[in-house]
């Protein structure tokens, strides 16, 4: 019967999709964990505490990367502290006393397009724009991150801007409120996941970011102290991890940077996650 | 009875489309008048150009006069944060902030300077009061506003807007998102508010228009069809398009 055959090739259909979507689960599933267990094999028993707590030396051929630590961190503090205010501030602006609905249009755009641009071209501009008048130092580095991190929390703002209902809005205005009180008192208090948010993401973008760093912030492995420091060269762990693997063949340290930054960022989503599941049960009140 | 607000040809356009046609009226001071007519109408336009919330909006433009105590409210250099303080306002859906109810209350008087926790402590209190929910909210003052039932946070803003004492109240159709338990409630409370406020509500139900009104306008198409007494206007409605809408020949 011609009916029962076309449900029958209906069914063998269906069970063929299901195979394919297990199927891709599987290899996705698969590649994460190998990648996974791969780095954390052949990085952790290199992880020793000799290596976490020194500079590291040709005298005696000794490889530390604390250096390397502490500059990811001053990058990433740096980075931060000053993109922070930039991109909420632009954002508040932009969303709330901006009035060319034309020229928000025109930005919006221009920040989602930044933030598809790759890295390195982020790099080049940075070394043209910092390095070349303070020189190759951290600072350089981290303004370049800026630049490369502004429309991320910029967007991220906007976008939590938008869920603040506007009869908040309008309640606090019908008190007689101003401007910048109905701003700082019930806009900003309900964007701050979004805000949070957006740190986390750029976070993990600085942590993550090497190519940028390369051309702007260098290559030096000495202890830096802060602030002063800044106006020094010093690579990161990415970058590191690039030197030892690439220039020097030290596979046992680039993979134990490897695990060190794994585990980074695995706590930066984990925070992530935190911070979302707490806000989400504050607005479900 | 002295008016407190006046109106004198005023008209009004969303961009291109006029919303509000030649309003002429004149509002009666320590008294209740309800806005009526089919939605649409621009009663809520009409009502949110008093305090100026109509300058949220961008396009936005008015002709004509309105008077406020004598006093252009739209005339140049005119602070509009205490004209809003003057007149305030409570909205259609309850809007309280995702804050303690006490922190919504006091929202008011500290944007306007007050500072000193006792006497934050006594205006809460007396706007509670006032708004009769005092009671119910005594022991929950740190409690998240937005935990409350409807009717209760309808209350709450109608007690929010009191608590940095205007002298207007406007309200947009204020029950029309509550029970018919609240909405008595509410009703209650407005005519006994009328004793040291001007009342000015927007209703879209006429029963009610007739139980708290003293004096009722009858919009329609964004003109004001007739102003007057509640009772003048409901018995012996002037214009023909009143008496059609009162007795529900359409809207
Ligand atoms: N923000 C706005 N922008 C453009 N048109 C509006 C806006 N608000 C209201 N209108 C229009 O103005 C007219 C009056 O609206 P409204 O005052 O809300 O009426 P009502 O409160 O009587 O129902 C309607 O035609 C409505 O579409
Ligand atoms: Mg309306």
């Amino acid at each position: 019967m011609p009916h029962q055959s076309l449900s029958r090739k209906r069914k063998n259909y269906e069970a063929l999709m299901k195979v394919l979507m297990l199927l891709s689960v599987g290899i996705t599933a698969a590649l994460v964990l190998f990648l996974l267990i791969y780095v954390l094999v052949k990085g952790v028993p290199n992880i020793t505490w000799e290596l976490l707590s020194t500079s590291p030396s040709y005298l005696t051929e000794r490889i530390g990367i604390l250096p390397d630590i502490l500059n990811t961190l001053y990058i990433l503090l740096l980075s931060l502290l000053i993109v922070l205010p930039l991109g909420v501030g632009a954002a508040i602006y932009l969303s709330e006393y901006a009035s060319n609905k034309k020229l928000l249009a025109l930005i919006e755009y221009a920040a989602e397009t930044l933030s598809g641009i790759p890295s390195i071209i982020y790099g080049l501009v940075g070394m043209l724009l910092f390095s070349n008048s303070m020189g190759t130092c951290l600072m350089a580095g981290a303004l370049t991150l800026v630049i490369m991190n502004l429309p991320t929390i910029m967007r991220a703002t906007q976008e939590s801007l938008k869920t603040v209902p506007q009869s908040y809005r309008e309640g606090a205005f019908g008190l007689g409120a101003g401007k910048w009180r109905v701003v700082r008192t019930v806009v900003l208090p309900g964007c701050v996941d979004g805000v949070i948010t957006g740190c986390i993401l750029a976070a993990g973008r600085i942590l993550g970011e090497s190519a940028a760093l390369l051309f702007t912030a260098g290559f030096a492995h000495t202890v830096l102290s802060f602030p002063l420091g800044m106006k020094s060269p010093g690579a990161t762990l990415t970058v590191a991890l690039y030197v030892y693997a690439k220039e020097q063949g030290e596979f046992g340290v680039a993979f134990a940077i490897a695990a060190i930054l794994m585990f980074m960022t695995i706590l930066i989503n984990f925070a992530a996650t935190i911070v979302q599941n707490r806000f989400e049960k504050r607005k479900s009140l | 009875m002295r008016n407190i607000i006046t109106v004198k040809d005023m008209c009004l356009w969303y961009g291109e489309h006029q919303a509000l046609k030649n309003v002429n009226i004149e509002i009666p001071e320590k008294s209740i008048t309800a806005f009526i007519g089919p939605s649409g109408c621009g009663k809520s336009t009409f009502l949110k150009s008093l305090n100026r919330m109509n300058d949220l909006i961008p396009g936005v433009k008015i002709t004509g006069e309105l008077r406020y105590e004598g006093a252009d409210i739209y005339a140049k250099g005119v602070d509009v944060n205490n004209l809003r303080k003057e007149i305030g306002m409570v909205f259609q859906k309850p809007n309280p902030f995702p804050m303690s109810v006490y922190d919504n209350v006091a929202y008011g008087p500290r944007t306007h300077g007050i500072s000193n926790k006792l006497q934050l402590d006594e205006i809460v209190e007396k706007a509670l009061r006032d708004a009769a929910i005092w009671d119910e909210l005594k022991d929950r003052l740190k409690k998240n506003a937005l935990g409350l039932s409807g009717g209760q946070q309808q209350r709450l803003c109608i007690a929010r807007a009191l608590a940095v004492q205007p002298r207007i109240l406007l309200m947009d159709e204020p029950t029309s998102a509550l029970d018919p338990i609240s909405t008595s409630r509410i009703e209650e409370l407005v005519m006994e508010l009328k004793e040291e406020y001007t009342i000015v509500m927007v209703t879209h139900n006429m029963q009610q228009a007739v139980r708290v009104s003293d004096y009722t306008a009858f919009f329609l198409l964004g003109e004001l069809v007739e102003f007057g007494k509640t009772d003048d206007i409901f018995s012996q409605p002037k214009d023909k398009r009143t008496e059609d809408y009162i007795t529900g020949r359409f809207g």
